[in-house]
């Protein structure tokens, strides 16, 4: 999940509101016996660590987007995959995308 | 009481205790020894007190047989094996009391450790549940079979299988240690939680014996809360949730044994000790971090105590169905999320995910499309009831899902 403005700050009834969207999205896929696990990133605490070994708090502002959390699936496809990201409520931000990756594997699965 | 139904009722109540305490004896290798020494006991029980009247105490009564009939096979066993000197037999004769002991707290624990011993992963589920029918509930034979829809031979080689296997696992009755305790305890529980469902959504007809089922679980259960050992967040809230699905037992099957669907209930025969009672346990539950299914489970149940169809209440047990399949998938947790999801999204939402659950070889879910399609499309919702009734098993289950044909 990849939001464009991580600045942006929501009312605690936004956040309840995303917060229970996303449940009923995961909780969809993992009905269909296909959630294998999801991790949520929090913005508090969030660090930078540049080039140099220089830590700054962040991302805010000096970086375009921020990755808001990922989910791992069990799909037939990378198409399938594509399918459920296509309900994950983050996509009603303007701008904010979601990306579909295979997880590597030595053996090649998915 | 009545003589002739005081021996099958303490044979329900004492036939496990003396099983358990001459197994843990003996050793799980001579649990067929133990059965016989408690039958026989029993067996002397009808023939004698016919004539010669009931004892004043009819249990003590039974310990001292069963004793007596232990020390003679001991002492046979001491005889026949080690040719023991006539010194040795004298002493044996004079430890012999305190050895096979019938107190409280050793029937308890003996019952206790039995339960470990017979819940083992490595003999099957339903095995697993007979025999703890039969040793640790005092099940005959015949009772289990009825439970099972299946008959007495079937039952018997079950049961004995299973007992081969854990003699050859070399199984021991005793407590697990505590660094494994919560391993073998969810074997335990797992076992209890099949022994409960059994009862509460057997295909038996007997509705006598489906609440023993669901009674004897919830015996077990407690045993287990009681002992500080095994008085686990997880076993709480599996106790918890027993006592929230027993307190609609009797308002979901009628006098004819027919399933009253949750709706249709008359909540003046909901159980409103055993809601309470759960609630407490669910409470007891909330010590210490483990949040195992049986709590999300044991909430839902909670919810399922409130008759109103309220928004928050469909709303929570959504939400805790998402939780429950993303720490165990189930096809039934499935389901019935997208029921309660229908609750707060509404029909067309829930139809959309409805069809990606692919259950095609589970009548439930036919029967769940044809819900959803209800009042929408009559035609679809038949086509998907047809196909649940086709592929039911039992009657009640056919018979329920009739009357929702008959209702479109």
């Amino acid at each position: 999940m990849r939001h464009e403005d991580g600045s942006k700050i929501a009312s605690p009834e936004q956040m309840q509101e995303w917060m229970k969207q996303t449940m009923d999205w995961i909780g969809g896929i993992a009905a269909q016996n296909k959630f294998v696990g999801g991790t949520g990133l929090l913005f508090a605490d969030a660090k930078v660590v540049h080039h140099n070994k220089m830590v700054t708090d962040g991302p805010f502002g000096e970086i375009k987007e921020t990755i808001g959390g990922f989910i791992t699936v069990r799909a037939e496809s990378a198409e399938e995959a594509a399918e459920f990201a296509k309900g994950c409520p983050v996509l009603q931000g303007e701008g904010n995308t979601m990306e579909v990756r295979r997880i590597h594997k030595n053996e090649g699965g998915h | 009481m009545k003589q002739q139904e005081l021996i099958p009722h303490l044979f329900r109540t004492e036939y496990r205790k003396i099983v358990s305490v001459l197994c843990k004896r003996f050793g799980f290798e001579q649990i067929e020894t133990a059965e016989d020494i408690a039958a026989d006991t029993f067996l002397a029980a009808s023939q004698t007190w016919p004539y010669s009247g009931v004892p004043q105490n009819p249990v003590a009564w039974l310990y001292f047989v069963a004793k007596n009939k232990a020390k003679n096979h001991l002492q046979r066993h001491l005889v026949f094996e080690s040719k023991v000197s006539d010194e040795l037999k004298r002493s044996f004769d004079e430890t012999f009391e305190t050895e096979i002991d019938l107190s409280p707290q050793n029937i308890n624990d003996s019952q206790l450790q039995m339960m470990f011993a017979i819940c083992q992963p490595s003999i099957p589920v339903e095995a697993q549940i007979g025999l703890s029918l039969r040793i640790l509930c005092g099940f005959g034979i015949e009772e289990i079979a009825d439970a099972f829809l299946s008959n007495k031979e079937a039952i018997n080689k079950r049961l004995f299988r299973a007992k081969e296997k854990l003699r050859e696992e070399n199984v021991k009755i005793d407590f697990p240690g505590a660094a494994e305790i919560d391993e073998r305890l969810a074997t335990v529980l797992t076992t209890l939680y099949l022994l409960f469902n059994e009862g509460y959504y057997s295909s038996s007809q007997d509705t006598i014996i489906r609440k023993d089922l669901c009674y004897e679980a919830m015996r077990l259960c407690t045993m287990l809360v009681e002992n500080k050992l095994t008085s686990k967040p997880e076993v709480n809230a599996l106790l918890a949730l027993m006592c929230f699905h027993a307190s609609r037992f009797d308002a979901r099957i009628d006098q004819n044994g027919e399933l009253v669907l949750y709706d249709d209930q008359d909540t003046n025969l909901w159980d409103p000790e055993l809601i309470s009672k759960g609630a407490y346990f669910l409470n007891c539950a909330t010590t210490g971090n483990t949040l195992s299914k049986y709590h999300i489970q044991a909430a839902i149940a909670y919810w399922g105590t409130q008759k109103a169809n309220t928004h928050e209440k469909w709303e929570s047990i959504l939400q805790l169905y998402n939780q429950l399949l993303q720490t165990e998938y189930s096809p039934v947790a499935a389901l019935n999320r997208t029921y309660s999801l229908s609750k707060t999204a509404g029909k067309e939402t829930a139809i959309i995910e409805a069809e990606k659950l692919k259950l095609t070889n589970n009548h439930f879910y036919y029967a769940l499309l044809g819900d959803l399609y209800a009042g929408i499309d009559n035609d679809i919702a038949r086509q998907h009831f047809q196909n649940a009734l086709a592929l039911s098993r039992t009657q009640t289950d056919k018979q329920a899902i009739q009357k929702k044909i008959d209702n479109l």
